[in-house]
């Protein structure tokens, strides 16, 4: 007799005991930890709940969830993708290029963009009333183009998610470098940069709107359509869900590409908020931390097969809060990450022990 | 047992519970040097339990153990090495990337001297001797991976045998053998007991047991419903005694004759894929069960990978439901009426993690789907799921749990209700009663025939011949790839035998 009826199996612990794992298994353990944190951390750093830094976590959180909501699909079918940040920079670069206003020949004149893209007026659409909606929507294209590129040869060609999306990563990253000679692209339109930077009401901000629309309708595939069940069970068993007729490597290209137009989404937000076109995105890792760190601090699963968007909303307010405090209490860059580190170390050991709970309950 | 034998191994009272219910209870039986004790009894009935508690991996809550006259509470596996007790786990422990040699002496390399030296040659030497001693021919620097299945379970004993084990516990040995390792099992098996070892054997396959125990012991919820020697046995009192209930056949009787005029679901004309299945041609008709017969390595299990659209094939051709078919997938496959009931229930038959609903909808998603994103109508599909459960009589607290928790037998139902749902006109189901007891596997044959009457062509593939002669309408014989013979009803043993193993032996 090895497995036996799991509902007996609360029986053995005690009340505290069962207290604890209970909270441990529980999804809102993340969220109900960040409170905590906030309430602990307000008599200590008064400055953390003060009306401006309050809207300086809003609007960390928004890019950032953008980008997570796409990282979560991808750990969901047991991949990773490292290579939205190259998207954020490639799509930041390339929407900049279209839509600016004014382009400095002393820095672009030996760009390869010079002359094709960029002028002294600005990228080609300057001053059009179109420049921002066909920005939007080449950027969209580039980014959907990298995550096809990604997803078509995890799916077809079998190349392992983490090399192929490393290699995504420099190669699109030193792209976007490449095109603008490491310059940020300015004067972009203020339709643009409003998109970071407005509000429709007093903490209501377009970039609230995008991300939490973005959010909402990912999860509602994930968990209310036949799609979505197919992105569980090829995370959970690949072999399992091709006998039961889910169209495995379709699944797979459509998650890939569904990243990248996530990365790209928080790409838009984080431009218009610089309201810069950006080729540092893409350079360090500081982004690419924080992202697969709010994802997996959720409680999305590495091995794959278990996650949801709303955990990955908790895991990028906690994320951004602890980033926050640990600013706050004027702590040098490298001990910020080094804590940010050890965060997310703690939630992959808490991954670990949370699926041998599940699997001896 | 003769009066003067003290037995190598007495155990008295012994009772294990797990979260307040009781996996064994108050059990008590003795074994004596070159004895062997057959153990029988359904999923769940304490046997893994029993078993454990003997090798040292759990403590019993009370009763009593002693061996060779001396108290025995071991308290780690180790222990149980120490007093001659081996455990030959159903999954075997062999580190497959190490050579033979190094697994045979994993925890005791010689060395030189006293210095942290492996001594290669003293242990190749070694090495030989024990598997000389239990007849392996191969060079004891062979990494284990290479091995076969039976080959590695020979290793196995090998390793038992070495450590001087006066008990070997075996644990569903035979389920990976082919029939020529099994038999090569079973002698082996005469050897040790000539030599004086007891040997403890578990298994599902009643035949088996009869024909190798001195001594059987049928347990059943975890308790010892009967022990005695072997002649006062035959499978129906085993059956009925593990079961507690007599079960009126083994086979559901069939529905109404068939019609030898009725249309071919599936037909295959010189299907051939070089090196796996060689000019295989046949037809399967509306409401027939099909066996094949064959041999592990025969290509039955190839044959199904390749009419499920999971393997290609090369030259010919393939109809389905009279609509010739080529380039198949499977997901083409599922939409012209095939369903697929793999070998490896676990490794590919089911999402072990997601629950019963999740497992039993995923075949059948967009009927509970609406609109052209998809949109499941999760009330309709657990309605559907509660339905098909009915009809299954899947014992399950709660369809919310995940499948992990079932016994294999509901498993099975689990993998063939997902596809049930799917009213399959083609059902291939690929070993669907291994490694489940008895009571499961009459449920599982009940369906088949419950399906078959609704007019499904069934393509049954066992290497248990019995199964397939009391469920099958027609017998495919398969060996090397290719059908070597057709068998009708009566079913004539000694020819299926004759033609599966020609050549093969």
């Amino acid at each position: 007799m090895r497995s036996v009826n799991p509902t007996d199996a609360p029986n053995r612990t005690g009340g505290l005991a069962t207290l604890g794992r209970r909270l441990v298994v529980s999804e809102y353990f993340v969220i109900l930890l960040a409170a905590l944190l906030f309430v602990v951390l307000w008599p200590i750093v008064p400055r953390i709940a003060s009306p401006q830094n309050l809207a300086n976590l809003a609007s960390n959180v928004w890019p950032l969830l953008a980008i997570a909501v796409g990282q979560t699909l991808v750990l969901i079918v047991a991949g990773i993708d490292l290579s939205q940040i190259a998207v954020v920079a490639l799509t930041s670069v390339v929407g900049g290029a279209v839509m600016t206003q004014a382009a400095n020949p002393v820095l672009f004149e030996q760009t390869p963009l010079w002359g094709v893209l960029l002028s002294e007026g600005g990228g080609i659409l300057s001053g059009s009333p179109l420049a921002v909606p066909v920005a939007l929507v080449v950027m969209l294209g580039v980014g959907a183009l990298i995550g096809l590129f990604n997803g078509s040869l995890i799916a077809f060609a079998r190349v392992p998610p983490f090399i192929m999306t490393l290699v995504s990563l420099s190669f699109f990253s030193s792209f976007a470098v490449f095109l603008t000679r490491a310059e940020n692209i300015s004067n972009l339109p203020s339709a643009f940069t409003v998109l970071g930077q407005g509000e429709i009401l007093p903490f209501v901000s377009f970039a609230a709107l995008v991300s939490l629309s973005l959010a909402l309708s990912i999860g509602f595939l994930l968990s209310r359509t036949v799609f979505g069940r197919w992105v569980y069970a090829v995370g959970q068993n690949p072999r399992a869900a091709t006998i039961s007729g889910v169209p495995r490597a379709r699944v797979v290209v459509a998650v890939y590409t569904l990243s990248a137009l996530c990365a790209t989404v928080g790409g838009v937000l984080y431009s218009a908020r610089l309201g810069l076109g950006r080729p540092g995105f893409g350079q360090g890792f500081d982004l690419l931390l924080d992202v697969i760190g709010a994802t997996v601090i959720g409680g999305t699963s590495l091995f794959g097969g278990q996650g949801k968007i709303l955990w990955t909303v908790f895991g990028v307010i906690l994320f951004v809060l602890l980033t926050n405090a640990l600013n706050l209490l004027n702590l040098s860059y490298f001990t910020v990450n080094i804590v940010k580190g050890s965060f997310i170390l703690a939630a992959a050991l808490l991954d670990v022990a949370r699926r041998r709970l599940l699997v001896t309950m | 047992m003769t009066a003067s034998q003290i037995p190598l191994l007495e155990v008295e009272g012994l009772t294990k519970s797990f979260f307040g219910v009781r996996a064994v209870s108050e059990v008590g039986f003795g074994i004596s040097a070159g004895r062997l004790l057959g153990v029988v009894g359904e999923n769940g009935a304490g046997k893994s339990t029993l078993m454990n508690m003997l090798g040292g991996v759990v403590p019993p809550d009370a009763g009593t153990m002693v061996v060779s006259g001396r108290p025995y509470a071991p308290r780690r596996p180790k222990d149980a090495k120490e007093a001659g007790i081996a455990f030959i786990h159903q999954e075997l422990n062999l580190f497959t990337n190490l050579s033979i040699a190094e697994n045979l002496f994993i925890d005791a390399y010689p060395r030189l001297g006293g210095l942290p030296f492996i001594h290669r040659a003293d242990l190749r030497r070694r090495a030989k001797r024990a598997l000389g001693a239990i007849g392996l021919n191969v060079p004891v620097t062979t990494r284990v991976e290479a091995l076969a299945p039976g080959e590695r379970q020979l290793v196995e004993i090998a390793k038992a045998v070495n450590a001087e084990a006066r008990l070997i516990i075996f644990d569903e040995p035979t389920t990976s053998l082919t029939h020529r390792e099994t038999e090569r099992l079973f002698t082996l098996l005469e050897t040790l007991k000539g030599e004086g070892t007891a040997i403890i054997y578990i298994s599902h396959i009643l035949a088996d047991v009869l024909r190798l125990a001195d001594e059987v012991m049928v347990l059943r919820d975890g308790a010892l419903v009967e022990r005695g020697p072997r002649p006062t046995f035959d499978t129906r009192r085993l059956i009925s005694l593990m079961v507690g209930r007599d079960l009126a056949q083994l086979y559901p009787p069939p529905a109404a004759p068939q019609d030898a005029a009725v249309e071919p679901v599936l037909e295959t004309e010189g299907l051939t894929q070089p090196g796996t299945i060689q000019d295989i041609s046949f037809r399967l008709h509306r409401g027939e069960t099909l066996g094949v017969f064959g041999l592990m390595g025969s290509g039955r299990s190839e044959l199904a990978r390749i009419l499920f659209g999971l393997d290609r094939y090369r030259t010919g051709r393939l109809t389905l439901r009279g609509q010739p078919v080529d380039h198949l997938t499977p997901q083409e496959a599922i939409a012209r009426g095939v369903a697929f009931v793999t070998e490896n229930r676990r490794e590919e038959g089911l999402l072990m993690d997601a629950s019963i609903t999740e497992n039993m909808s995923l075949v059948t998603l967009h009927e509970d789907a609406r609109g052209s994103l998809g949109v499941i109508q999760q009330r309709d599909l657990e309605g559907r799921v509660a339905c098909l459960g009915g009809e299954l009589r899947l014992k399950a607290p709660d369809y919310a749990h995940p499948v992990r928790t079932l016994s294999g037998g509901n498993q099975q139902k689990v993998v063939l209700g997902k596809w049930l749902a799917a009213k399959p006109d083609v059902l291939i189901i690929d070993e669907p009663t291994r490694g489940i007891d008895v009571g499961a596997k009459y449920e599982v044959y009940n369906l088949v025939r419950e399906l078959a009457a609704r007019g499904t062509g069934v393509l049954f593939i066992s290497s248990e011949l019995e199964e397939l002669i009391g469920m099958c309408d027609r017998l495919l014989v398969m060996q090397n790839g290719e059908i070597v013979g057709e068998f009708g009803s009566p079913f004539d043993r000694e020819a299926i035998l004759a033609a599966a193993f020609r050549e093969a032996v």
